[in-house]
C-alpha cells in the first residue's frame, strides 16, 4: 500500500489535495486571527461554517448559482457573528458560553431546516478548478498549486493581506492594540467596540466564505455536521500558529496534509480502519496544543470583555 | 476660590483652562462637587489631595474620559465640551495616566502612532519617526523607538507617555502621580524637565500627595478635599505644614515617632534563595536577608524587582528552585503556606481585594481566615460561631473597624478599614514575623499613620516585622535597617541612621555605590 502511495500521480494527488483541503482551514483561521487579535475569542466559528454550508446549499439548489450561494453563505457567517458581537461586546456576556451556544445553535438549526425541507439526492454543481495560465503547466507544481478553484487562491491570498493590514495600516494596529490593552485605546480617542465589531464581524463573514467551500468545492450534498470540527481546527491553528499568518500556515498545511492522507489512503483502500485516518488531524491537533504551552503571542486581553473602569 | 495672580506670571495671560462649577456625580459619591478650578500659560500647577479627594475625576473629566454631571469647561476662554479624549487631544489637552496606557507587546513607535489623525489608510512611520525623534533631542531624551514597551524601565515607559501627548501637540499635560513608579533620581530628572517645558509655553497640571514634589516643582497648587476645592495658593506663600492641613483638614505628625530599640534574637533567615517569576525566568539569584526580634527591616526598590516574588515565595506560596528560609531556626524552605502559617508567620499582602480577603464573606469570618479549623473557632466537625463573633467583635473595637455588624459583608468596607480587617486577623494570630508587603498602599495619610502606629507596636512587643514598600518615605519613617532589593538581589543594606536617601536611590536604579 504504501509502494501504491509513492508513484508519482499518487503524490501529486496527494499534495493537490491538501492545498485544497486546507481552502476552509485557512480562510476560517484567517478570519479568527482578526477576531482575537481585537480581543474577542470567537469559539463559534464551527457553527459560522456550518451555516455557511447549508446556506450555501440551500441558495445554490433553489436558484442553481454558485456565486449567490456563496454571498448568501458570506452573509449568513456575518449575521451569525453579530450575533456573538452584540453578546460579547455591548452586553459583556461570557465569550466562551456565547461561542459555544451559537455551535449548538448551528448544529441543530442547519439539521432541521436540512430535514424538514430538503432531500439528501438533491446535488449542486462545485465551483471549476481555474488553472492559472503558464504557472499550471510547470511540472508537478503546477499540477499541486496552480489548478485550484478560486476560493483556494483566495485563501492564500488572504495570508499576506491580513497580515499587512495587521501590520502596516492603521485600522490593523488599532485592532490589534484593542486585543492587547483596550483602556490605551480608548484613552487615544479610538472607539474599543466599534473596532472589535468589524474584527468579529470580519471573522464572521471569512467563516462564511469558508464554509460554503464544503458545498461548492468538496462535496455536492450536505449533510449533518458537514464541517465536522474543522472550526475548532481553525481556532487550534490560531493557537499553534502563535497568532502569526505564517506559522498558522504550517499549522493548516499539516493539518490538512492528515486530512488528505486519509482521502488518499481511503481511495486506494488500505487495512488501517478509516476512522483511525479520520481522526488524526484531531490527534495532531491535541499534540499541538500541549506543546504550545507558552504562547508567546496570545493578546493580552484576549476573551477580556471591555468594561470602562 | 483663586488667588490674585503671583508675581512671576504675566498677568495678561487669562486662564488657559478653566473649570466653572464642575460636578461629577458617579452613582454612589459626589465625586467633584461644585469646582472652580484654572491653570494658566506656562504654569506648572498641582492638584493636592488624599485618594479619593477627587483629583483624578477632575483630570479625567478635562480629558474627557468622564463626562462631568454639570458645569462648564472653559478651554482658552471658550466653553469647550469634551465628550472624548479624542476631542481633548484635538484640542491640545494631553494626559499621562497613573497606570501607563501603553501597549507593552508593541513597539515605542506603534504606542506613539496609535490613534493618530493621519491621512490614508496606512501608518506613516517615517514622519512620525522624525518628529518624534525631534522632539526627543529638545527634551534630551534617548529612546529606542524601534524597542518593544515591556524591554523599557518604568521611567522611560513614562517618556513613551509624555511624547504620546507632546506628538499630539499637547499645550496643556497632566501628570497624574507620575512619581509613584519613579526612583528620586528619576523623579528629579522629570521635574528639570517639567520645568524646561513651562518655561516653553506648556501647561502642567501635576497631580499628587506628595507634598515634597508639590513644593519641589509647582507654581501654585490647588488643594482637593472629598471633591471639594479647600484653596488654591501660591506654592511660594506656603508650607508643606499648611498644604497637609488643607489636605487633611487636621494637623498631621509627619513621623509617627519611632523609639529605638535593641534588636533581638535572628527570626528569619533566608540563605542563598532562588525563585522563579510566573514566565519560569530566575528573578531572584541567591538573595541573603536576616529579620530580628523587635526591628523592622524595610525592602526598598523600584516595583518589579522581585519583591512580589520574594514576598511570595517567604509565605509560602510560590515555590523556591533553591535555598533556605528558616523560621526560628528551623527549616520551612518547602513547607505549605498554612503550615509558615502556624509556625508564627503572619503576611499582609499588597492587594487587600485580591489576595487578603474574601469580600463576599462577613467580617467576622475574614477576621478568622486562616484559623477556621482552630481552637476556639472550631471544634470537631463545626464552626463554633459564637467564639468567632466575640472575636470578631473585640477586634472591631481594638482596631477602631467601622462596620455596622460583626457579619456585614467585607466588600462594603471602605478600603481603609478592609485594612484594618487584615491587620487585626494577622496580629491576632500572635505572629513572631509579620511580612507587610506595601501595607500602606492607596490609603488615606489618616490610615497610614494608624498603621505604622500598630506596626511599630508590633515591633516593641518583640515581632520581627519585614516590610516591602516602594514608598521610601514609608521605608525612611519605619524601618531600623533598609535593604535595597534590585533585580532580585539585595544590593545594600544600611542601618537607616547611617544612610542617605540619594545612597538608596542611586542602589534603587541599579548604580553602584
Amino acid at each position: 500500500m504504501f509502494h501504491d502511495l509513492l508513484t508519482s500521480a499518487i503524490l501529486i494527488n496527494l499534495f493537490a489535495t491538501m492545498i485544497r483541503l486546507s481552502t476552509p482551514l485557512l480562510i476560517s483561521a484567517m478570519g479568527e486571527l482578526v477576531a482575537e487579535r481585537s480581543g474577542v475569542m470567537n469559539l463559534g466559528v464551527e457553527g459560522m461554517m456550518l451555516m455557511g454550508a447549508l446556506v450555501n446549499y440551500m441558495i445554490t439548489v433553489n436558484t442553481g448559482r454558485l456565486w449567490l450561494g456563496l454571498l448568501a453563505a458570506t452573509i449568513a457567517g456575518g449575521l451569525m457573528s453579530m450575533i456573538l458581537a452584540v453578546m460579547s461586546i455591548t452586553l459583556k456576556v461570557d465569550q466562551t458560553v456565547t461561542g459555544l451556544s451559537l455551535n449548538l445553535l448551528s448544529s441543530g438549526l442547519t439539521l432541521f431546516i436540512f430535514r424538514a425541507f430538503y432531500k439528501t439526492e438533491n446535488v449542486i454543481d462545485l465551483f471549476p478548478q481555474v488553472p492559472i495560465p503558464l504557472l499550471s503547466n510547470i511540472p508537478y507544481i503546477g499540477e499541486i498549486f496552480f489548478n485550484q478553484k478560486g476560493l483556494t487562491y483566495f485563501a492564500f491570498l488572504c495570508i499576506p493581506v491580513i497580515a499587512f493590514i495587521l501590520n502596516r495600516t492603521k485600522i490593523g494596529l488599532a485592532i490589534r492594540s484593542a486585543g492587547e490593552n483596550p483602556h490605551a485605546v480608548d484613552t487615544r480617542g479610538l472607539n474599543v467596540d466599534k473596532l472589535r465589531y468589524i474584527a468579529v464581524i470580519f471573522g464572521g463573514l471569512m467563516a462564511g466564505i469558508a464554509g460554503s467551500f464544503f458545498t461548492n468545492g468538496i462535496s455536492s450534498r450536505f449533510m449533518q455536521e458537514i464541517t465536522a470540527g474543522r472550526g475548532w481546527l481553525a481556532i487550534i491553528i490560531v493557537i499553534a500558529g502563535n497568532w502569526q499568518p505564517l506559522r498558522m500556515l504550517i499549522a493548516t498545511l499539516v493539518f490538512a496534509l492528515l486530512d488528505a492522507f486519509q482521502f488518499t489512503l481511503q481511495g486506494i483502500g488500505t487495512d488501517i480502519p478509516f476512522q483511525i485516518l479520520l481522526s488524526m488531524p484531531y490527534i495532531i491537533a491535541l499534540v499541538a496544543l500541549m506543546s504550545s504551552r507558552v504562547r508567546s503571542r496570545m493578546p493580552g486581553s484576549l476573551g477580556v470583555p471591555y468594561i470602562k473602569d | 476660590m483663586t488667588e490674585a495672580n503671583p508675581t512671576h506670571f504675566d498677568p495678561s495671560h487669562t486662564a488657559f483652562i478653566e473649570t466653572i462649577s464642575l460636578t461629577k456625580k458617579f452613582p454612589m459619591v459626589l465625586a467633584l462637587d461644585q469646582v472652580n478650578f484654572e491653570v494658566k500659560k506656562g504654569e506648572i500647577h498641582c492638584l493636592l489631595g488624599e485618594n479619593g479627594a477627587g483629583k483624578t475625576t477632575l483630570a479625567e473629566c478635562l480629558y474627557g474620559y468622564y463626562r462631568p454631571s454639570s458645569g462648564l469647561i472653559k478651554w482658552k476662554g471658550k466653553a469647550v465640551e469634551i465628550p472624548s479624549p479624542s476631542v481633548a487631544m484635538r484640542l491640545g489637552i494631553g494626559m499621562v495616566h497613573q497606570h501607563f496606557m501603553l501597549v507593552e507587546p508593541h513597539t515605542v513607535l506603534e504606542n506613539i502612532i496609535l490613534g493618530l489623525d493621519t491621512p490614508g489608510i496606512m501608518l506613516d512611520t517615517r514622519s512620525t519617526r522624525k518628529r518624534i525623534l525631534e522632539l526627543c533631542e529638545i527634551y534630551n531624551v534617548s529612546l529606542n523607538l524601534d524597542a518593544y514597551v515591556w524591554q523599557l524601565s518604568v521611567g522611560e515607559q513614562q517618556w513613551v507617555e509624555i511624547l504620546k501627548a507632546l506628538y499630539e501637540g499637547a499645550e496643556l499635560l497632566i501628570l497624574d502621580e507620575p512619581t509613584a513608579v519613579l526612583t528620586p533620581q528619576e523623579s528629579e530628572r522629570l521635574f528639570g524637565v517639567l520645568k524646561q517645558m513651562s518655561l516653553s509655553g506648556l501647561s502642567i497640571i501635576f497631580i499628587t500627595h506628595k507634598l515634597n514634589e508639590v513644593i519641589a516643582v509647582s507654581d501654585r497648587v490647588t488643594v482637593l478635599r472629598k471633591g471639594r476645592v479647600i484653596n488654591t495658593v501660591n506654592t511660594a506663600e506656603v508650607t508643606k505644614a499648611d498644604l497637609a492641613k488643607m489636605m487633611v483638614g487636621r494637623e498631621v505628625v509627619f513621623r509617627v515617632s519611632r523609639e529605638e530599640v535593641q534588636a533581638g534574637e535572628v527570626l528569619l533567615e533566608v540563605e542563598d534563595l532562588r525563585a522563579c517569576n510566573d514566565l519560569g525566568l530566575e528573578c531572584i539569584h541567591g538573595l541573603n536577608l536576616k529579620l530580628h526580634a523587635r526591628e523592622i527591616l524595610g525592602i526598598a526598590g523600584v516595583a518589579g524587582n522581585g519583591q512580589k516574588e520574594l514576598f511570595e515565595t517567604l509565605i509560602g506560596v510560590r515555590k523556591p528552585s533553591s535555598g533556605h528560609i528558616r523560621l526560628l531556626k528551623e527549616e520551612i524552605t518547602h513547607q505549605s503556606a498554612g503550615m509558615i502559617y502556624d509556625k508564627g508567620m503572619a503576611h499582609i499582602p499588597s492587594n487587600r481585594i485580591k489576595e487578603g480577603l474574601i469580600l463576599d464573606f462577613t467580617v467576622a469570618e475574614n477576621l478568622i481566615l486562616g484559623r477556621e479549623w482552630k481552637l476556639p473557632f472550631s471544634s470537631r466537625f463545626q464552626l463554633n460561631k459564637r467564639a468567632i463573633r466575640d472575636f470578631a467583635q473585640r477586634n472591631i473595637k481594638d482596631f477602631d473597624i467601622v462596620t455596622p455588624a460583626v457579619d456585614h459583608p467585607t466588600g462594603k468596607l471602605s478600603g481603609g478599614n478592609l485594612q484594618k480587617v487584615i491587620l487585626a486577623r494577622e496580629i491576632g494570630s500572635q505572629p513572631h514575623v509579620l511580612i507587610a508587603n506595601q501595607p500602606c498602599r492607596g490609603l488615606d495619610v489618616g490610615v497610614i499613620e494608624y498603621v505604622h502606629t500598630q506596626l511599630l507596636k508590633l515591633r516593641e512587643e518583640g515581632v520581627g516585622i519585614l516590610l516591602f514598600s516602594e514608598d521610601l518615605d514609608e521605608i525612611l519613617t519605619l524601618s531600623d535597617r533598609i535593604a535595597v532589593i534590585y533585580q532580585g538581589e539585595i544590593v545594600g543594606l544600611f542601618r537607616t541612621k547611617d544612610v542617605h536617601l540619594e545612597t538608596i536611590g542611586l542602589l534603587m536604579a541599579g548604580g553602584k555605590d
